[in-house]
């Protein structure tokens, strides 16, 4: 009774793992099958026989691929880094600089956290593109940097770190934003570390906001660009050269990932987002 | 202590309340305001009434119908078959002796990928080639079934590459909860257990999920949020016309009335934007108060 | 660099929703220590002895008076520019940072033409590291180091910028015994050596007499006496004080001046100058006490404890003020009562006698001697 309860609980394990693994070795696969072997299939081959890197050439040229990459690139780095300086600011006012009507603030900021993303971006939409900030970078970036979350976030861990290591710093002549850069932040490094690959993640998948606001291929990024491609482009029938796209589009995140996994994994578990 | 110069804690918090401001308190109150005004015009800017004529318009609207169907649809088949599905393997997974690392690595993996990008393997592993009628048509004739037309086809095979998909995607989050939540669990609990001699499914039933119940209704209603506002799956499998695929959702309807192919009309985007607010939240109460009956108190270990 | 303070007050006010009323944590302090000095506040804990010292430092800003040092006014004066260095009670040092790099965050806030080169602050840490005696670890991390060696490093951060004052909160608080012993002695040193005026704040009477060129011995937000350590002890200005120092503890009993003569328990002990009849506090040092059996004072003997030179007598007396009634006296250890005896008989030395007023506890004087 108890070894066939181990054996099921591999057997599940090891199915559903390659369930998981299965729709990336399928895009790698066929990412390197030719366009005619793979059109020219009766029954699909699940291994390689003759592998070219013709769809590669084909994603880059067939389509702006490396205007995508560049801009996802571009709009993650200036999302982030923005968030990263507002959120490390704000959260440092809440937890060290007590003002009159600071806790009421706060909870004020955190109730905003149940606004459904959804509900804000019409109006968003609306407004930006009345300032015509429509096909622009900043229309891109700007909603995107704003997280309540990340600020309540190192908020709590600004906390942590004993009172006294500040009177300490500010006997010592140390002023306000010096000691939140040269003692607060790298003490806190994990958690800035955690927030900023969330943050790169989210930007890199992100959908939604960058297909209301662009409808410029000059402005795509990569989800955009997969999905116009799809759509519009060779995707539809050059399946091939599609996945070989997608993996240049998936690969830099799996990279990331699997240099960070502890890190981004406890942060998540911490977080708990994506709700 | 440190009573002076508190006035300087504004200018750190600036920049954080002008974008909240500007880019979520304002468009909330404005979102109200628009769901209420009558035949607004984009381009002039102008509105000839204060009504609800648009919630009218759109509890009428049959896209919107066909939407809120599926997406009930989605939710009540992914929301328990998911969070049941998590709870199953992140037992087994906290009960093997080597390799957890491994697996929890390989299980988080979609978490981190591109919904839209693995949504189009999906499309397909399930879609047909010129050939042949694709990869799951051809397994499911290796056991005498098929095929079937997933992408194109009938309304239940489409919804099954849906929720399919969505379980998918959503596993890996809920995985790593319960096995977070799992490895919390004072493992003296269970020695003591084992020394009562209460069996493995006892021990189960009687500690194991009590421990844990308060990340599971966590999930559970993170879950029925998260299943509300799908948009993103449906939209990588089939397409951004969801409309004549017959697959919109709730979401996918609310940005098609804003800008799309039936584009242009902010107030009625509103008004479903807030129908669907609505019913999140009458959702989230009620979880809520059911969790509050059932669930075991740890002392506020749920955030 | 003297340090002046002109009735300097502050207040805490009540927090709302509790019962709690406004708090005087430092009440009209008019003081002030002297260039070069070392000075121990001491008192029990909440007397506002650590208030005190944040003022001082400025991490507090004062509800009233002002704060001098030298001729310099710096009540207003922040704190990041007030020019003092502090050692905290749980020392506060930069976890992230190394020891050297701890030592010289001070330096590297000095700006315009204070500033110093990266030649310049390697000296001025090596200075101050040689002084505590740290100049081995200065690559470590805080973690890597006993409490002891933390405590040096943070002394050496507060001296590497040539402090104004010197402020210590509670610096041996967080150290074992035998620790204790030797950094109270290494404190006294390093303020020899450097001459810095320096401040430190202690609940400890034994840890603020046996370093202190003056102590200041506080309660309940006031000043009750300021003076040498054996003055303090030999001639508390109240009852407070003379509880407070001394180890073991001053016995209280209750007495009476009458017919120039002071009784406890209904028996004479000592003649006075006084012709005044009045109920009166007696506290008596344990070692005041020499064993006599021609008089009449006597204890009930409980037990002997051996100290080695002394030995030290636990009796119980009927005038003590404490409810036990317990009192201890220690006497030389060949005087030391036989075993078996249930009572003793104690001589008083006048000058282990204080008297005090019964209700306000101050100080009364009065002539004492030994009867005849």
């Amino acid at each position: 009774m108890k070894k066939l309860v181990s054996v099921l609980t591999w057997i599940l394990l090891i199915v559903w793992a390659l369930l998981v693994l299965f729709p990336f070795y399928w895009m790698l696969l066929t990412s390197f099958k030719s366009y005619g072997a793979y059109n020219a299939e009766f029954i699909p081959r699940f291994i390689m026989t003759d592998p070219t890197l013709d769809n590669y050439r084909e994603a880059f040229q067939g389509v702006p691929l490396l205007k995508y990459l560049w801009n996802t690139l571009f709009f993650t780095l200036c999302t982030t880094a923005l968030m990263m300086i507002i959120s490390v600011l704000a959260a440092f006012a809440f937890a060290r600089l007590r003002f009159p009507g600071s806790d009421l603030l706060f909870l004020l900021l955190l109730s905003l956290m149940m606004i459904p993303a959804e509900l804000v971006v019409i109006t968003t939409f609306v407004t930006l593109t009345d300032l015509g900030l429509r096909n622009s970078f900043p229309g891109l970036i700007l909603p995107s940097v704003a997280s309540v979350f990340y600020i309540y976030l190192l908020k709590e861990n600004f906390e942590q770190i004993p009172d006294s290591l500040y009177y300490a710093a500010k006997v010592d002549g140390t002023s306000d934003l010096k000691y939140l850069l040269r003692v607060l932040c790298p003490m806190c490094r994990p958690t800035l570390m955690t927030i900023t690959i969330l943050k790169i993640i989210e930007c890199w998948n992100a959908y939604i906001w960058p297909r209301l606001i662009t409808d410029d291929p000059r402005y795509y990024l990569v989800s955009n660009g997969i999905q116009e491609l799809r759509e519009n482009g060779f995707g539809r029938e050059n399946i091939p050269a599609m996945m070989a796209a997608l993996v240049v589009v998936s690969l830099p995140l799996i990279i990331l990932f699997l240099v960070f996994r502890d890190r981004i994994m406890e942060g998540v578990a911490r977080g708990g987002l994506k709700g | 202590m440190m009573e002076q110069k508190n006035y300087r804690a504004i200018l750190y918090l600036l920049p954080a309340l002008l974008f909240l401001a500007v880019f979520l308190v304002y468009p909330l109150a404005d979102v109200f305001i628009y769901s209420f005004e009558e035949g607004f015009n984009f381009a002039s800017q102008v509105y000839h009434g204060i009504g609800l004529h648009n919630y009218r318009y759109v509890l009428r609207d049959p896209y919107f119908i066909q939407a809120l169907r599926n997406t009930l649809c989605l939710v009540a088949i992914t929301v328990p078959l998911s969070t049941g599905f998590a709870l199953l393997i992140s037992v087994a997974l906290s009960s093997l002796p080597t390799l957890q690392g491994l697996f929890r690595t390989i299980f988080f993996l979609p978490y981190v990928t591109n919904t839209l990008a693995v949504g189009m393997v999906f499309l397909v592993i399930f879609g047909r080639t010129p050939y042949s009628d694709g990869l799951m048509n051809a397994l499911l004739s290796v056991v005498g079934l098929g095929p079937v037309d997933f992408i194109d086809g009938p309304y239940a095979a489409k919804m099954f590459v849906l929720c399919f998909y969505t379980i998918w995607v959503v596993l890996p989050f809920k995985i790593l909860i319960l096995t977070t939540a799992l490895a919390s669990v004072d493992k003296q609990l269970y020695n003591a257990a084992r020394i009562d001699g209460t069996s493995r499914a006892r021990i189960f039933w009687r500690i194991t999920l009590p421990m844990i119940s308060p990340m599971l209704f966590y999930l559970i209603i993170t879950g029925f949020i998260g299943a509300f506002k799908a948009y993103s799956d449906a939209v990588a499998i089939f397409g951004t016309s969801l409309n004549n695929a017959g697959m919109n959702t709730l979401v996918g309807y609310v940005y098609d009335m804003l800008y799309g192919d039936s584009g242009g009309y902010p107030s009625y985007a509103s008004a479903a934007a807030i129908l669907l607010f609505l019913i999140i939240l009458t959702i989230t109460v009620i979880n809520l108060l059911i969790s509050k009956r059932l669930s075991y108190h740890t002392g506020g270990s749920v955030r | 660099m003297d340090v002046t303070f002109r009735h300097l007050t502050k207040r805490f006010p009540a927090r709302r929703g509790s019962s709690a009323k406004e708090v005087i944590a430092v009440d009209d302090f008019d003081f002030t220590i002297s260039d070069g000095e070392l000075v121990g506040l001491l008192g029990p804990s909440g007397c506002g002895k650590s208030t005190a010292l944040n003022l001082i430092c400025g991490l507090l800003t004062p509800t009233e008076g002002e704060i001098f040092f030298g001729e310099e006014n710096v009540t207003a004066i922040p704190v990041e520019k007030r020019g003092v260095g502090m050692v905290f009670q749980n020392y506060a040092l930069y976890p992230h940072l190394t020891v050297y790099q701890n030592i010289i965050f001070p330096l590297q806030n000095l700006k315009g033409k204070d500033r110093l080169t990266r030649e310049q602050m390697r000296a001025k840490a090596e200075e101050a590291a040689r002084l505590v005696q740290i100049g081995a670890l200065m690559d470590r991390h805080p973690s890597e180091l006993s409490g002891g060696q933390q405590q040096r490093v943070a002394i050496a951060r507060a001296l590497v910028k040539l402090p104004r004052i010197l402020l210590l909160d509670e610096p041996l608080s967080n150290l074992d015994a035998r620790l204790r012993l030797q950094t109270r002695e290494e404190i006294r040193r390093i303020q020899l050596e450097t001459g810095i005026t320096t401040i430190f704040v202690t609940h400890d009477q034994e840890e603020a007499m046996s370093i202190s060129d003056r102590i200041v011995v506080m309660r309940d937000g006031r000043v009750q006496q300021i003076g040498a350590p054996q003055t303090i002890y030999d001639d508390p200005a109240n009852l407070f004080v003379a509880q407070f120092l001394g180890t073991p503890p001053i016995n209280v009993f209750h007495g009476t001046l009458q017919g120039r003569r002071l009784l406890m328990g209904g028996v004479p002990v000592l003649a006075t100058d006084t012709d005044e009849i009045r109920q009166i506090t007696v506290a008596i040092r344990p070692e005041g006490f020499i064993v006599d059996p021609s008089v009449p004072f006597s204890c009930s003997l409980q037990a002997v404890e051996v100290m080695g030179r002394d030995v030290s007598c636990v009796c119980t007396h009927p005038a003590m003020v404490n409810e036990s009634g317990r009192m201890r006296a220690i006497i030389d250890a060949g005087t030391r009562p036989d075993a078996g005896v249930s009572d003793v008989h104690f001589r008083l030395k006048p000058e282990k006698v204080l008297l005090f007023d019964p209700d306000t506890g101050e100080r009364l004087y009065a002539e004492l001697s030994t009867l005849r």
